[in-house]
């Protein structure tokens, strides 16, 4: 049956499971909505930026692990995606971006709204299709999400001229795809698994340094039978934060330059580091030279490229995470390293990630730790960028995989609002709390609009320091105190911006106020904002400093 | 170090930016770039010489192997090969200088691929340094324009590159 390249592709979406795209319209891409109206399995979120629906996509999938499918029309409406295409990039987050562009013959031609969006977007895609040959169509499709989905995920952009997309073809959806080229490795090579089964066993102090890796691949309970067996300690990348659960004896939480001290203490003194789906960004070295200094390394990862990348590792082993992980549970025996153990568990009591409650002022932490309590650790927790995203991981502790929805890679404000959207529409039945920032939240506040058309039941609390309190923090380090362009003159009153979106309000500025607030926030239905008034002068601690070691 | 390297490329719109903007953006020097199809019209090939320790090149292949389009890498550098690379150099001349020119070209068996009254071309194909050799043997001679292809190289013997 012969039907236009437009309603193939969403026949197509339909073949992959799509239920759900994140998108916002245009004329280069209105033969692609008029094939959606026609759609009963897919539904279209209409977000307020195309960033936002990007983002949103992002969000939906960190949080389900589904392939998030966002769309856009030519020019403007492709570029306002490119930020949230580099942050799923960062974070290899599957997604499929599908953009119109002006007709094939108009290419070239600097015509209204076109903009070379597979040119733009070259760095940071894992691969794009420019689609010139209406009949590759279902062809394309199916390798955009054969690519974005397997090996290490990440964002494959789609861009289909307006004049292709009306063009009648022969729809077959292929079975398979063919892509001489693309061939990801899974099975860890025996013998290397073999070795590091020996390494493990004459290791006395080893740990285990766990990324977002492990999370793509569903490795968690894996790693965690590792860790049980070997009793090794677990440091989590900010994107492998739930690997283990937050409050196991064995999680360290987060490492690096906001880590706990003893994360640090412990990756600092081992003799044998496991990293499993983690790359060493620098967030997480500070200097490479004193990073794990008496270790022999380990590195299991499903992407050859980051072996040796940052980190000279003694033992690669290129493969998926959990098959690896599996293969390696079969060769290793029960450790107790005890005393390695012991010294860890002291490390803990000695530098415990803490903060003074004395002052009368609010304090970020308390409002984290308060929402960890309050909902048992069992909220998915989306963030934004800055102070309040290092409060809100060294306060709330991920018990589970996909609980904590944030832009690690790409340190990108804005995210927190569209993402926790996506979030809650992936996971309509579980509470949704966003943290976020000021700063942050007014990058995106726009998708309140689209929180509420979906009566999306989030809970948002602003962490509110009427500054760009990260950067603030920065310039007060190393910049001498010479504040510039941090500190907002003109503030916003988040409770009464809640109302007009048809949301609860509330400020709060002291602890009794928040323990009033929670159970009006938690036990009603519908969204709610909490402007947190915050203590301003709070720093995020600890914190390594530049060019130091995460040890000293 | 210059690391010889050939790489198979499907042969879509676009593959030869994925190649350069990758090396641009990983902060990898290519020396020269040579491309063109196979045998199978589907399939190009790129001679491409970069610079670097072992370390960079380790990162440049793996890289370039992360690129959906791109088939198969060899850095031949280290494993018996032929290279070779073309050259066209236009020189000044005059009737007495001429015949010098030539005699060089017949040195290092250029040809010469068009005559004008003012000025000779000349054509030559070669180990890279042989190249230079010309080159510098016409330097005395006002070389008005000179252009080289880049490198292209294939392993010896039983060893290949090819998909077969
Ligand atoms: C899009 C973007 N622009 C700029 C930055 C640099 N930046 C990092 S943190 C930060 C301040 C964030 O302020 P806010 O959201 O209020 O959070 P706070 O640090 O005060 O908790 C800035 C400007 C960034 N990460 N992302």
């Amino acid at each position: 049956m012969e039907i236009t390249v437009a309603e193939a592709l969403v026949r197509c979406l339909e073949m992959e499971d799509v239920d759900l795209v994140f998108g916002y319209p245009g004329g280069s891409i209105l033969p692609v909505y008029d094939a959606l109206y026609n759609s009963e399995n897919i539904k279209h979120i209409l977000t307020r930026h195309e960033q936002g629906a990007a983002h949103a996509a992002s969000g939906y999938s960190r949080a389900t692990g589904k392939v998030a499918v966002c769309m856009s029309t030519s020019g403007p409406g492709a570029t306002n995606l490119v930020t949230g295409i580099a942050n799923a990039y960062m974070d290899s987050i599957p997604m499929v971006c599908i953009t119109g562009q002006v007709s094939t013959l108009q290419v070239g031609t600097d015509a209204f709204q076109e903009v070379d969006i597979t040119g733009i977007t070259m760095p940071i895609v894992k691969h794009s299709y420019l689609l010139k040959d209406p009949k590759q169509l279902p062809s394309v499709i199916k390798k955009a999400f054969h690519i974005a989905s397997t090996g290490r995920p990440g964002p494959v952009v789609i861009d289909l001229p307006r004049d292709v997309q009306d063009v009648k073809i022969n729809f077959e959806y292929p079975k398979q795809t063919e892509l001489s080229g693309y061939n990801p490795t899974y099975k860890g090579h025996p013998s290397q698994v073999a070795k590091a089964a020996k390494l493990i066993k004459n290791s006395k102090r080893p740990v285990i340094y766990a990324g977002g890796g492990v999370i793509n691949s569903g490795a968690s309970e894996t790693l965690l039978q590792l860790a049980e067996t070997i009793s090794a300690p677990v440091v989590n990348t900010l994107m492998g934060l739930g690997t283990i659960p937050g409050d196991h004896p064995l999680s360290l939480g987060m490492l690096g330059l906001h880590g706990a001290r003893y994360a640090n203490l412990a990756v600092t003194n081992c003799d044998l580091l496991i990293a499993v789906g983690a790359r060493f960004d620098d967030r997480v070295t500070g200097k490479i030279a004193a990073f794990a200094p008496d270790a022999e390394v380990i590195h299991i990862d499903i992407d050859p490229a980051e072996i040796g990348k940052n980190v000279i590792s003694h033992l690669p082993i290129v493969g998926d995470t959990k098959t690896v992980l599996q293969a390696l549970l079969k060769k290793i025996e029960p450790q107790e390293n005890k005393g390695w153990f012991e010294q860890v568990q002291n490390w803990k009591k000695e530098h415990p990630i803490t903060y003074s409650r004395r002052t009368e002022n609010l304090k970020p932490q308390r409002v984290v730790e308060r929402v960890y309590q309050y909902t048992n650790g069992q909220s998915v927790v989306a963030t934004d960028v800055g102070q309040h995203q290092m409060w809100a991981v060294q306060y709330y502790k991920f018990n589970r995989p996909r609980g904590l929805v944030t832009s690690g890679g790409l340190g990108c404000m804005g995210f927190g609002l569209p993402g926790a959207i996506g979030a809650q529409i992936g996971r309509p039945n579980e509470s949704v709390v966003l943290i976020s920032g000021d700063g942050s939240f007014q990058m995106s506040m726009n998708e309140l609009a689209t929180a509420a058309e979906q009566n999306l039941p989030l809970k948002i609390f602003i962490l509110n320091n009427h500054r760009l309190g990260m950067v603030r923090q920065l310039q007060e380090f190393y910049c001498d105190k010479r504040y510039m362009a941090v500190d907002f003159q003109f503030n916003l009153d988040f409770a009464a911006l809640a109302e007009l979106y048809g949301m609860r309000g509330y400020k709060v500025t002291s602890e009794d106020e928040l323990e009033e607030v929670l159970p009006k926030v938690f036990d009603q239905p519908g969204a709610v904002i909490v402007n947190c008034l915050i203590d301003e002068q709070e720093n995020v601690m600890p914190m390594v400093r530049a060019g130091k070691g995460i040890g000293e | 170090m210059l690391h010889t390297v050939a790489v198979l490329v499907e042969n879509n719109p676009g593959v030869l930016a994925r190649v350069a903007g990758l090396f641009s953006r990983r902060g990898f020097n290519i020396d020269s770039l040579a491309v063109g199809r196979t045998d199978d019209p589907a399939i190009s090939r790129m001679t491409i010489v970069v610079e670097g320790d072992h370390r960079t090149l380790e990162q440049v292949t793996k890289q370039l192997h992360k690129l959906v389009d791109v088939i198969k890498i060899n850095d031949i550098t280290e494993e018996a090969h032929v290279e070779r690379e073309l050259v066209m150099i236009k020189v000044i001349a005059d009737r007495t200088t001429k015949l010098e020119i030539m005699q060089i070209a017949d040195v290092f068996r250029a040809k010469i691929v068009d005559f004008g009254p003012k000025t000779l071309t000349l054509e030559a194909t070669g180990t890279e340094d042989k190249v230079n050799a010309l080159e510098e043997a016409l330097r005395p001679y006002s070389i008005k324009e000179l252009m080289r292809t880049g490198k292209i190289a294939m392993l010896r013997g039983a060893k290949y590159t090819s998909l077969k």
